[in-house]
């Protein structure tokens, strides 16, 4: 299990659940979200992760060193609502063993 | 009255493969669907990226699929209602049931295939307090007739395709266009974003952006926005318009037929997958994406594959007590409603001497 990492979610009722997630199964964040059922189905990773619903726009929380936001993941967060400063998509964020320790908030469903 | 044999509310992919599945079976089908135009999710949110498990296709983008299902299909002169959602249901005593859409369009027929996705979608509503107050007394959020903005002072806001295209269309009609937009970069199509710089230039369309709409002034009806610019936080601006149309895309609702008295679990339809992808209520199915059971993928192809079962059962309620042997197209070829009919070439049987 050397290759699971830690991490914190935040769900959209404020409940936060401390997970493992994979590293080594070509998951992204929005994916572990859905893997852990920690949003209803139909309401996160609508688009199928293709940055093009914002459905699993998320709130980093921690210092965690990410992918730099590509244009695709800007574009869609220009469009979306509720969007802060720290504002990513799940879906553009693939889970990496320097992720240990990651925290994020899911944004309100919109 | 629309009557059918099959009604399918949904017309992505695996409506439009139910509607050729169908066919087979003689069975005619009519389609609902909330978006204008055939394809459900793969021409809506992603018409040019490929998908890569269609069997036989080892990559087909998604609009050219609905294109093939649409060409697939049409032999059997499927109907469509477009651009209306299906509201209610009401069974009727001979066993059919009558489907009003929002827009009042009534549709019977004794069975009922609900293919909706992930559901009908609606326009995703910026989130500016009052804004509920003022839809349809000035803010609109889809644009059916353009010519209802002629001498119009027009407000747009969004950065995607519909924002800049309907910004440039309506230079010319409304007596002002304005098009607010978050960041300076857009999202749509260079040509439209090069056209706005253009029609910018000329001063026939005024850009504010890095900015936000954030209030809307009206008492009944809608006289202006107030917007917010990126660099100058602090500050609100007033200006006046006639329509506040924001585009900000589609977003995927259940919608109506969550009350339909059907099961619903994780904003799924329970259906019977052991037999045939019927819901609790008879005569009601649910194939694709709309609907949840034990095992459930939600792919394209397993959308097919339970469109082809609940056509075989579907057959049976139509056809009471006849017996149905399946075929094989490439024994029994294709007979379209529209007259035409495919068959694979018959072999020669050379008598032997």
């Amino acid at each position: 299990m050397e290759q699971d990492i830690n991490i914190k979610i935040t769900d959209r009722d404020g409940v936060t659940h401390e997970v493992l997630a994979p590293t080594d199964m070509a998951m992204n964040l929005m994916e572990v979200v859905r893997s852990y059922e920690l949003a209803p189905e139909g309401t996160i990773g609508i688009c199928g992760g293709m940055a093009m619903c914002a459905s699993c726009q998320c709130y980093v929380l921690s210092e965690t060193e990410l992918p730099e936001m590509q244009d695709d993941e800007e574009a869609m967060l220009s469009e979306a609502f509720n969007v802060k400063d720290n504002s990513r998509l799940g879906c553009q964020i693939q889970m990496t063993p320097a992720m240990e320790g990651l925290e994020v908030e899911l944004a309100p469903e919109s | 009255m629309i009557k059918t044999d099959i009604l399918i509310i949904g017309a992505g992919p695996t409506g439009l493969f139910a509607v050729f599945e169908a066919g087979l079976l003689k069975l005619k089908c009519h389609l609902i669907d909330a978006l204008p135009q055939q394809g459900g999710q793969c021409s809506e949110l992603y018409p040019k990226k490929p998908i890569y498990d269609i069997p036989a296709y080892p990559e087909i983008l998604a609009g050219d699929l609905t294109h093939k299902l649409m060409e697939q299909c049409k032999q059997f002169e499927p109907g469509f209602t477009l651009g209306e959602r299906a509201e209610t249901i009401e069974k009727q005593e001979d066993g059919s049931f009558i489907v009003t859409t929002n827009k009042g369009t009534k549709h019977q027929a004794p069975v009922v295939a609900i293919a909706g996705g992930l559901g009908s979608f609606e326009p995703r509503k910026p989130l500016i307090h009052n804004i509920a107050a003022f839809e349809d007394k000035g803010v609109e959020y889809m644009i059916k007739e353009p010519e209802f903005y002629r001498d119009k002072k027009v407000v747009i806001a969004g950065g995607g395709d519909s924002a800049l295209d309907w910004s440039i269309f309506l230079s010319d009609i409304a007596s002002s266009v304005t098009l607010i937009h978050r960041r300076n970069e857009f999202r749509g199509h260079l040509d439209s974003v090069e056209k706005v710089q253009e029609l910018k230039n000329e001063g026939k369309i005024n850009l504010i952006t890095p900015a936000e709409v954030v209030g809307i002034l009206g008492d009944k009806k809608l006289k202006g926005i107030v917007v917010k610019k990126a660099e100058h936080i602090e500050k609100e601006i007033e200006l006046e318009c006639d329509h506040f149309i924001p585009l900000f895309g589609l977003s995927p609702k259940l919608g109506p037929i969550a009350n339909w008295g059907l099961e619903i679990e994780k904003n799924a339809i329970k259906v019977n997958n052991a037999l045939d992808y019927q819901t609790n209520i008879p005569g009601i199915y649910a194939i694709g994406d709309v609907n949840t059971y034990p095992g459930k993928l939600k792919l394209i192809l397993c959308g097919f594959h339970e469109a082809t079962l609940m056509c075989q059962s579907a057959y049976q309620i139509i056809n009471p007590g006849k017996r149905y042997v399946l075929k094989y197209t490439t024994v029994a070829g294709v007979d379209g409603f529209d007259g035409t009919r495919k068959e694979s070439p018959k072999a020669v049987v050379k008598k032997i001497e």
